[in-house]
């Protein structure tokens, strides 16, 4: 097999891509206008169906923006999630559909470019507003963290299910092993990272966890779910649903609330990262090795600009990895910047999952990190980074593809 | 009759190979004692998981080729959250990612046979041990791993 990684060259970016306000560039175009999400549950106890907690959630977005509901005319969503737009319209009465849109690809990382596909669509005129929505009621499906209940295993399942390799915290264990192993990464890069997301959620009454609060002792102290994972490692399971509204840059600045601009986003996997039975090449990765440089080149800002960073945490260790691939700190500066007192808000040096993020506010399957990059940019926060003028998301980290976006005030156009 | 010892308790999803034929030829191997991998008759580059077009050279003309079932671990979990029912009580075990540097560095999962707490190093030479399910319909065999010295 010829490993010969053409992968690498990804990451030199062409001329014309380093021309951030060039026409290919969503920069400065399209605003997040509207964000709402519905009460945020633990897994199985929303006492609504899913559909109803989407259409809430649509509707809170579209309050908070000062739009009306009727004037949405296109859907964005990622994961497959089961509530189609077509229904949406027709539930919402409104007049005219003109985009539906589905991200491929499972787990959380089509929540940016779910965001992406949506602007996009406004920058080439196919719609005029749309909602990027995400709705989860596991109670009443297949929840994500046990095995589906088939007798049998075909493709890449087979190659895996009788190993006892099932769920995603074992799917994606063996890539963190290898990535700290590799490093010379220690346990507590992880800790701070699950620490950061209670702190915050401790501050934030939408969070399914305030009144939680994480200590180091009982994070050390909490079972293994696969190592590396322990239980705070991993993300929760839970219900209820969340929204943003997305309107061309001129529309935005009269509306309610202060637009939150797109610089730039990108979407995609490293070569052959799909290639069956974990055999990517790049294995120990979150997937973001290609996606990064693109991120950065639209947006035309540095890792060093960036205010805050919601980084999905489906587990720990897939948060270090996207933080490294996104150019924060080097693999091998990893245990020293990973410390609880440089990921918090307001004076960390990189304040992270400010709402308290999948493990700690809610498993909106990521799309809640997009809702609180938002409101960093309008002061809007729990947990507000003063004088935030950026904001990176960074979602579903070693799925194929993955996705991050960048977000920012008026006065970084 | 008794109970054959398996490394993992029964009732896990069984593999089959898939409606399309693609890995059927893996899934025969094993129930010979054979690991094969897909190799390119034309560019005789390897190629593991199994897919219908050689990535390299996007030739279709692709052979399964048994291989010496040894090779190094690559990467490894020790699980401990039963995520499935026929799991509860099984206490924890341990899935090896084993690098096979003869055939092109692929990788395969599996177990690493022995205790499930035993001390797991990545670099470390491993056997493969084949694991065959008669008993179960259809039979199957599953590749598991040994340490070597």
């Amino acid at each position: 097999m010829d490993y010969s990684p053409p992968y690498q060259m990804r990451n030199v970016i062409p001329a014309w891509e380093r021309d951030a306000s060039g026409p290919r560039s969503i920069r400065g175009r399209v605003a997040v206008v509207g964000v709402g999400e519905t009460t945020y549950y633990k897994h199985g106890q929303a006492p609504e169906p899913e559909v109803k907690l989407a259409l809430r959630a649509i509707l809170a977005a579209c309050d908070d923006a000062g739009v009306d509901p009727r004037a949405i005319d296109g859907f964005a969503s990622y994961s497959n999630d089961r509530n189609d737009p077509s229904r949406l319209a027709a539930a919402l009465g409104i007049p005219e559909l003109r985009f539906s849109n589905m991200q491929w690809g499972g787990g959380g990382g089509g929540g940016s470019a779910a965001v992406g596909n949506a602007a996009a669509a406004i920058a080439a005129g196919y719609a005029d507003c749309v909602v990027v929505f995400r709705a989860l009621a596991q109670g009443q499906f297949q929840r994500f963290g046990a095995a589906p209940p088939a007798a049998t295993a075909s493709g890449e399942a087979a190659l895996t299910f009788p190993y006892g390799l099932i769920s995603p915290a074992q799917r994606f264990a063996m890539r963190v092993m290898r990535f700290m192993h590799d490093h010379g990464i220690g346990p507590e890069a992880q800790r701070a990272i699950a620490l950061a997301s209670y702190h915050h959620a401790q501050s934030n009454p939408r969070a399914v966890m305030h009144g939680r609060p994480l200590t180091p002792e009982a994070y050390d102290d909490s079972r293994w779910i696969v190592e590396p994972f322990r239980l705070f490692d991993c993300c929760m399971e839970n219900d209820g649903a969340a929204a943003l509204i997305l309107v061309p840059a001129e529309r935005a600045r009269d509306l309610r609330q202060r637009p939150a601009y797109l610089l730039g986003v990108a979407q995609g996997s490293e070569y052959r990262n799909a290639a069956r039975g974990h055999n990517a090449p790049t294995y120990a990765s979150a997937s973001f090795t290609t996606v990064a440089p693109h991120l950065y080149a639209m947006a035309g800002v540095g890792p060093k600009d960036v205010s805050v960073v919601q980084s999905y945490e489906n587990f720990t260790g897939g948060v270090l990895m996207s933080l490294i691939e996104h150019g924060f700190f080097a693999p091998e500066e990893a245990n020293d910047f990973l410390t609880l007192d440089n990921l918090i808000a307001p004076g960390g040096r990189l304040p992270l999952n400010t709402s308290g993020g999948n493990l700690a506010e809610c498993y909106m399957h990521g799309l809640e990190l997009q809702i609180e990059a938002v409101r960093q940019l309008r002061g809007q926060s729990p947990n507000p980074v003063p004088g935030a003028r950026v904001a990176m998301v960074i979602s579903g980290p070693m799925v194929t593809p993955v996705s991050s976006m960048l977000l920012g005030t008026e006065d970084v156009l | 009759m008794s109970t054959p010892a398996y490394y993992l308790p029964a009732g896990l999803p069984q593999p089959v190979p898939e409606p399309d034929g693609l890995d059927a030829p893996y899934w025969e191997g094993t129930r010979r004692g054979e690991l094969r991998v897909q190799r390119c008759r034309a560019c005789r580059g390897w190629q593991w998981g199994p897919e219908w077009i050689c990535h390299r050279c996007l030739g279709f003309d692709l052979e399964w080729t048994a291989v010496e079932p040894r090779g190094t671990i690559y990467s490894w979990e020790r699980a401990w959250h039963p995520v499935h029912p026929a799991l509860r009580g099984r206490g924890p075990y341990v899935v090896v990612l084993i690098e096979l540097p003869h055939a092109g560095g692929v990788r395969m999962v599996g177990n690493l046979l022995g205790d499930p707490m035993q001390p797991v190093a990545i670099g470390a030479p491993v056997q493969a041990a084949f694991e065959p399910h008669d008993d179960a319909t259809p039979p199957f065999t599953l590749v598991h791993w040994r340490r070597t010295a």
